[in-house]
């Protein structure tokens, strides 16, 4: 692959672009479903190629080819350069980066069981006997069941210098239970909703999760909701399960802070941010217990944004974002790490493929843990509602205002979980809620979520993202309002 | 010079029977009973702009050859770009091994034998052939016009060609190619801004210029807005607006939704579940439509009365659900193996003759708008909807565009929304960001509920 790189390399040079770099990607995907203990989707992919990004007359390009022959990237590395200057002619300035090192490395995520060397007939029994365990619940009208493995193999050379290689794997699995009762459909999933969770790990995250084991529980509490009472509509107290706020940290927190958005480019689409530059280190975000760092380097966790390098070739790194309550940092990329004082990129650029420009991207944008012990944050609390598990999600274009709903809730009074609530739903204003925060569990109950479908940019990308979080409290929410009837 | 478009690269149609006839003669090699071939290529190019100027510029190519085999009631799919023969060889036996690996399905049908399909002309030669200098001009005009007005303008400017082809060991063969131009705006006025988009086959289906003007007047418009309190109010959508919410009753048409018991319509089908004056069609026959017209089991897709008169009527079916339903396929399903089993993607509703200024018009007071943004489900069954107005939101009194509103949150549901329709406009071909396009007819609408007010 290297002869590739190199060789497109010399290509743009020869044509005079100032700047290149490029990426050959192997992407390997296996896809198990299970529905009403019948296979569902039984699926293997690969996809491979080379996108070449490059910076003529001041401006970017960007081609992209699978035909990995000397003369396809050639010829896909000459599209990147007339595209560069046909963006010259609609350029506000030149592009100028901030300076980098070249880099000669290789990286792979460690992992303990490569799920593509495993047996498959054994992760389709899995999932065949978790899927029957949620059936034998009276009630459960559709089972449903997932696992998801990645490998990607990432070839990374820029005019620089840099030549990188990393190979990253990442393993995710769900199961979910529907019950239709009642001209009501009620739904649990577990280790989370939307494919459950997924990490940069082996079929060893799938044995840690235990899905058997949780089955019947999940399966039951879908069925139990339709007898359980409804969410009242008030303003209290609330306390999230880290499932929850790990989504809530990826929409208040990980979209406002990507300075993309900040500076108007995706203005469009995905929309801009209440986070203007004169914002930073300016702003109270959150109550002074709440500390947000993006951090996508390997100590952190095997997250959905843990990496060695970006695809721009900047190391991981770990970013202040939100310091003793206070905003302290954005997500930037080389080309905009000047424009908030910084002398370098903070290593955030990532692309979904060979075929997609790299973008700024969340890395793991992880709320740090607090002190609490979740028994002792429930029996502190007279009266809230503990929501757990995301149902739906919405926050407005520059990320204010958010509602949020979840599969199940629990009364909080007197200090004891009492009973279950259906159809929970919350709202705010982002940082008028963060700054309710006030109290957040400990190391013990803190969790790497993997959001695997993050979309952003045009034409659409979908990222993963890691998102650490542990059960938090939050006072004088808005409860409620997503089944208000008036 | 020109820097050549993306028009060139797109394979012969013979040449995809040759790659299908390949693959199947290599399937049959490997032992698989039955095997069917699936090939998809596109040349894309989009280029971006904010700012008022380009700052991403894009182009693609890509070829995907996905087999499928089917062996003694076992099933699997194997996907590869790799189109040289050691490769399509590999995918065959990833398929051959994925499938071995099941337990035996009985229901699994076998694979459908040749079919005639209605032929679709949606291929035109010059915007396949649309280069990034034209893309660019188009743009620095846009950009030029928002600088003039003192506004900001971010977008893009899409084109590209696709063809689908597929075929299979029963002798099935089908092929669809077409072009695709898209084009987006937004403006941006001391933090107000307003939007417009349009899709079509062909660069002449919209111009570039005169969307930006919409977008730019509405922007204007648009500043200094006024709060309102949340409730109920009238409601004047466009057709963007009225896309993107519609867009998620789609898969609620599906048999296999229904028999899963996950549709909003289980127990509703044949009452009058909607207004009178809603009727919905699938239809990618259309003349405003584009999409393949044959669906992912290879079977030509049926035109089929979804919504008559506000009762739901017929579903769509796949292979599976039909033979479930003893009802016959309706050239919906999705490629195998799969648990979602079909749906209707070609959705067109039936409009009225009540244009934008007669529904204003006739308003003692309500809410024009322009788009919704993040609109996600909330209750399943009732099809309550959340979502934010994005991009231009007015008061309309007494007949009057008013003022620009602070956008607001609504919890809504589609289906008592599409009961109190109290006008529709001409149905258009629609374009959002929510859900695919459809054609659809502006509404103006009565109680529509608003729970939240943002901060612009």
């Amino acid at each position: 692959m290297w002869d590739l790189c190199t060789h497109a390399l010399d290509a743009v040079r020869l044509r005079r672009a100032t700047y290149a770099d490029v990426r050959v990607m192997h992407t390997r995907q296996r896809d198990l479903t299970t529905k009403n203990g019948q296979v569902g989707t039984l699926a293997q992919s690969e996809t491979i190629g080379i996108g070449i990004r490059v910076v003529a007359n001041g401006a970017w390009g960007f081609a992209s080819t699978d035909r990995l022959t000397r003369e396809g990237v050639a010829a896909c590395a000459t599209q990147a350069v007339a595209i560069a200057k046909a963006s010259a002619l609609a350029k506000r300035a030149d592009v100028v980066l901030a300076p980098e090192e070249a880099y000669v490395d290789s990286w792979q995520s460690p992992l303990r069981k490569d799920p593509f060397e495993m047996p498959l007939e054994k992760q389709l029994e899995h999932l065949l006997a978790v899927d029957a365990e949620m059936r034998r619940v009276k009630g459960v009208t559709l089972t449903e069941t997932g696992m998801q493995f990645r490998k990607i193999d990432q070839w990374f050379a820029s005019s620089i210098g840099s030549r990188i290689h990393q190979r990253k794997v990442q393993s995710g699995c769900g199961i979910a239970a529907t019950s239709f009762q009642s001209d009501e459909i009620q739904k649990r999933s577990y280790p989370n909703s939307f494919g459950g969770q997924y990490a940069l790990q082996g079929y060893e995250l799938i044995e840690s999760l235990d899905l058997l084991r949780h089955a019947p529980r999940v399966a039951e509490e879908a069925v139990a909701l339709h007898s359980a009472a409804q969410c009242p509509e008030r303003t209290g107290t609330l306390i999230l399960a880290g499932d929850q706020l790990g989504l809530q940290i990826h929409e208040s927190i990980g979209h406002p802070i990507e300075l993309d958005r900040v500076l108007g480019q995706e203005a469009n689409f995905a929309g801009t941010s209440f986070l203007t530059l004169d914002q930073l280190n300016r702003l109270k975000y959150a109550s002074e217990i709440v500390n947000v760092v993006a951090d996508a380097r390997l100590e952190h966790g095997p997250g959905l944004g843990t990496f060695a390098y970006d695809d721009e070739g900047v190391p991981a790194q770990c970013t202040d974002i939100i310091k003793d309550g206070q905003f302290r940092g954005y997500l930037s990329n080389r080309e905009t790490a000047h424009l908030i004082g910084l002398s370098r990129s903070s290593g955030t650029m990532r692309t979904e493929s060979w075929n997609r420009l790299p973008i700024i991207r969340m890395t793991n944008v992880s709320l740090l843990p607090g002190t609490w012990r979740l028994d002792d944050l429930v029996a502190d609390t007279d009266e809230a509602i503990l929501m757990e598990t995301n149902r739906s999600w919405s926050i407005d274009d520059r990320r204010y205002q958010f509602q949020f709903s979840t599969e199940i809730g629990w009364e909080i009074k007197g200090g004891k979980k009492t009973r279950m609530f259906k159809n929970p739903s919350y709202s705010g204003i982002t940082t008028e809620f963060w700054k309710s925060c006030d109290a957040i569990c400990s190391r013990d109950h803190w969790t790497l979520w993997g959001t695997p479908n993050c979309g952003k940019g045009q034409p659409m990308q979908t990222m993963g993202t890691g998102h650490g979080a542990a059960p938090a409290r939050f006072c004088n929410v808005k409860i409620g309002s997503a089944f208000a009837k008036s | 010079m020109s820097s050549p478009g993306p028009s060139q690269s797109l394979h012969s149609v013979r040449d995809l029977r040759r790659i299908v006839e390949n693959v199947l003669r290599l399937a049959k090699l490997a032992g698989a009973g039955e095997a069917e071939v699936h090939i998809d290529e596109t040349t894309d190019a989009l280029t971006r702009f904010a700012n008022n100027g380009i700052h991403q510029n894009v182009a693609e190519q890509g070829l995907t050859i996905s087999i499928r085999t089917a062996t003694d009631g076992r099933t699997a799919r194997a996907t590869t770009n790799r189109t040289d023969e050691d490769s399509l060889r590999g995918a065959i036996e990833a398929s051959l091994s994925l499938a071995h690996s099941q337990p035996r399905d009985p229901r699994l049908l076998p694979m459908p034998g040749r079919q005639r399909y209605r032929s679709v002309s949606r291929f035109v030669a010059q915007t396949a052939a649309l280069t990034p200098e034209e893309r660019a001009r188009a743009v620095r005009r846009v950009c030029d016009l928002a600088g003039r007005r003192g506004q900001v303008a971010a977008g893009i400017f899409a084109s590209g060609q696709m063809q689908t082809a597929m075929g299979n060991s029963r002798g099935l063969f089908a092929a669809y190619r077409q072009t695709r131009a898209e084009f987006s705006v937004t403006m941006q006025e001391e933090g107000a801004t307003s939007w417009a988009k349009a899709n079509s086959a062909s660069v002449a289906g919209f111009n570039s210029l005169e969307l930006a003007q919409r977008a730019s007047d509405k922007a204007h418009r648009s500043t200094g807005p006024r709060e309102l309190e949340p409730g109920r109010y009238t409601v004047i959508l466009e057709p963007a607006a009225v896309l993107d919410l519609v867009g998620f009753l789609f898969y609620d048409f599906a048999a296999t939704a229904l028999e899963d018991k996950r549709s909003c319509l289980n127990g509703r089908i044949g009452k009058q579940v909607f207004g009178k004056n809603i009727t919905i069609r699938d239809d990618v026959y259309h003349p405003l439509q584009l999409g393949v017209p044959f669906d992912g089991e290879g079977l030509p897709r049926q035109r089929v009365l979804l919504v008559d008169g506000g009762v739901p009527k017929n579903l769509v079916y796949s292979c599976y659900a039909a033979r479930r339903a003893h009802k016959k396929p309706t050239g919906h399903g999705f490629p195998l193996p799969n648990e979602y089993g079909e749906a209707p993607m070609n959705l067109v509703f039936s409009g009225g003759k009540a244009d934008l200024d007669q529904m204003i018009g006739s308003t003692e007071r309500g809410l024009l708008v322009t788009r919704l943004w993040y609109i996600r489900e909330v209750d399943p069954y009732e099809k309550v909807l959340t979502g934010m107005t994005r991009d231009g939101l007015f008061l309309v009194e007494k007949g009057r565009v008013t003022t620009a509103v602070r956008n607001f949150r609504f919890n809504q549901s589609i289906l008592e929304m599409l009961r109190k329709v109290e006008l529709l406009g001409p149905a258009v071909r629609a374009t959002g960001e929510e859900a695919f396009e459809m054609v659809v007819p502006a509404m103006k609408i009565r109680d529509f509920h608003f729970t939240e007010v943002t901060k612009f």
